[in-house]
């Protein structure tokens, strides 16, 4: 006869959830947007060196429905979305659940430009639509979402915030430590921050900027030191598409993490794809910023440990 | 052997051939990027706290602490003296290897000595322990003007926060791993 005293506490933070997730259906019809269903069990996920999938029989959970949303872009639907649940193994933490809820949106005839700025569009119609104002309050700190929000390259921002350059911390393979100690905690303190310009390597599904080979068009959204959303312009050249998974299994091969096997129908298909851009955004990471929740646990009725 | 994705506070692990207690742990992952496992740990022997960052597929070796019953009998500066129940061997352990146990260590009590390569590190203390308050302010009854705790000074010298209805000479119940109060103890 126990009650469940974690799920009653979270019941407000549920119900503001709810209304977020209204919200951000309703931008995007609004938008003309198409929602979209994929599935989210897949026989192979796309080969990535550091996200792993969970296995579900001889098949795998999506840890996200891109493939699966591109082919529908190469097959003529230009502006799509989809809300879904997606999985990956071991991820656990104060910020991470193995099983979360991403929204994922692609558009023709855009690039990564133009999705930051539907990025900031977004999020300040879901603010109004909660019934926030020009302001957030998160992690102690008043967050202003008046537009243009912050913009800075991945080269600036280990200029600006790390005693280490970018491309030293490249050759010495603590690209993501630096990221993690010296940059995200300073990103988007004061208005949301965009980071763009990934090292080319850092995006296999990204195309690379054609007056800089070494970087990717791809960026990420943090506010207040998290990380909410990564969006590129699409890589929509098959050949180069099946190199760059290539390259990823080898490095998956090199950390002992098992390989996948080629996506050849998204493979096949994906030619047919015009220049696109899209982008997967962390919702219950967004509904953390919205209601200042420290944890991801909160934000959910149940984590795995619950069940 | 541990990995790095079995870290969690309150792991011990040996690092540089000494012994580590996991006191903050955090799971990073940049966009795109490898799992990175953010800890503090802090040296059992002593006392002093790293920041250490591991990546995925790392390895520890556990740390692996014999503990052994034993007494503790005496105070002498910043040396404790403890005696092993079974071999009547005298040890002693400083008080920074004690940490926060030494508000709780009254004569002839009886715990569990951590030695990590036959040196005894600290001690292990059961959850809950009963000691005696010397020192507190009466309890007006019906006075509801004051706060919800007031100050209590135990026999070990050790300061807390008591209900006000806690009366001097009386034996409460502490729990070691906060150092709150638990409850009165029924004479």
């Amino acid at each position: 006869m126990a009650k469940n005293w974690p799920l009653v506490r979270r019941k407000k933070a549920l119900q503001q959830r709810a209304r977020i997730l209204q919200g951000i259906r309703q931008f995007f019809i609004e938008k003309s947007y198409m929602e979209v269903e994929t599935p989210h069990r897949i026989p192979t996920p796309a080969p990535e060196s550091h996200i792993d999938a969970i296995s579900s029989g001889s098949w795998f959970l999506h840890t996200s429905p891109e493939l699966s949303m591109k082919r529908m872009m190469a097959a003529g639907y230009e502006k799509i979305f989809q809300i879904c649940r997606c999985w990956r193994e071991k991820e656990r933490g104060s910020l991470h659940l193995p099983e979360f809820t991403l929204l994922e949106w692609y558009r023709a005839e855009g690039d990564y430009h133009l999705l930051m700025e539907e990025c900031e569009e977004l999020i300040r119609f879901v603010a109004t639509a909660i019934g926030l104002g020009e302001k957030l309050i998160f992690s102690g700190r008043e967050i202003d979402l008046s537009r243009p929000w912050e913009r800075i390259s991945v080269e600036e921002a280990f200029r600006c915030y790390s005693k280490t350059s970018m491309s030293k911390a490249l050759e010495q393979n603590l690209f993501d430590e630096m990221v993690v100690q010296d940059i995200e905690p300073r990103l988007g303190l004061i208005k949301p921050a965009f980071i763009y310009d990934y090292p080319a390597e850092r995006g296999a599904l990204a195309r690379i900027k054609q007056e800089d080979p070494t970087v990717a068009e791809r960026f990420e959204l943090y506010i207040g030191g998290l990380e909410l959303a990564n969006g590129f312009s699409e890589l929509v050249d098959s050949e180069e598409q099946r190199r760059r998974f290539h390259m990823e299994n080898e490095n998956r091969h090199s950390f002992g993490k098992p390989i996948y096997s080629m996506p050849d129908k998204f493979l096949a298909e994906l030619d047919h794809m015009p220049p696109s851009a899209g982008i997967a955004l962390g919702v219950d990471r967004l509904v953390m910023v919205f209601l200042d929740i420290k944890t991801i646990d909160e934000v959910v009725a149940f984590t795995p440990e619950d069940l | 052997m541990y990995t790095a994705s079995d870290l969690r506070k309150g792991l011990k692990v040996i690092i540089d051939d000494e012994p580590y207690i996991v006191t903050a742990f955090e799971f990073s992952k940049p966009g795109k990027g490898q799992a990175l496992y953010r800890t503090k740990l802090r040296n059992m022997i002593t006392g002093l706290t790293i920041d250490r960052t591991y990546r995925e597929g790392e390895t520890f070796e556990p740390a692996s602490l014999e503990e052994r019953a034993m007494q503790f009998l005496y105070k002498e500066g910043d040396h404790y003296h403890f005696m092993d129940n079974e071999t009547y061997e005298q040890i002693i352990i400083s008080e920074e290897s004690l940490g926060d146990a030494k508000n709780f260590l009254i004569e002839n009590f009886n715990l569990e000595v951590l030695l990590f390569r036959d040196r005894a590190i600290g001690v292990e203390l059961p959850n809950f322990v009963n000691l005696r308050v010397i020192k507190t302010e009466p309890w007006v009854r019906g006075d509801t003007s004051k706060a919800d705790f007031k100050p209590a000074t135990l026999e070990t010298g050790y300061v807390l926060r008591v209900p006000p209805f806690i009366e001097e000479g009386e034996l409460i119940t502490i729990d070691t791993r906060t150092g709150e109060f638990s409850k009165r103890v029924k004479e």
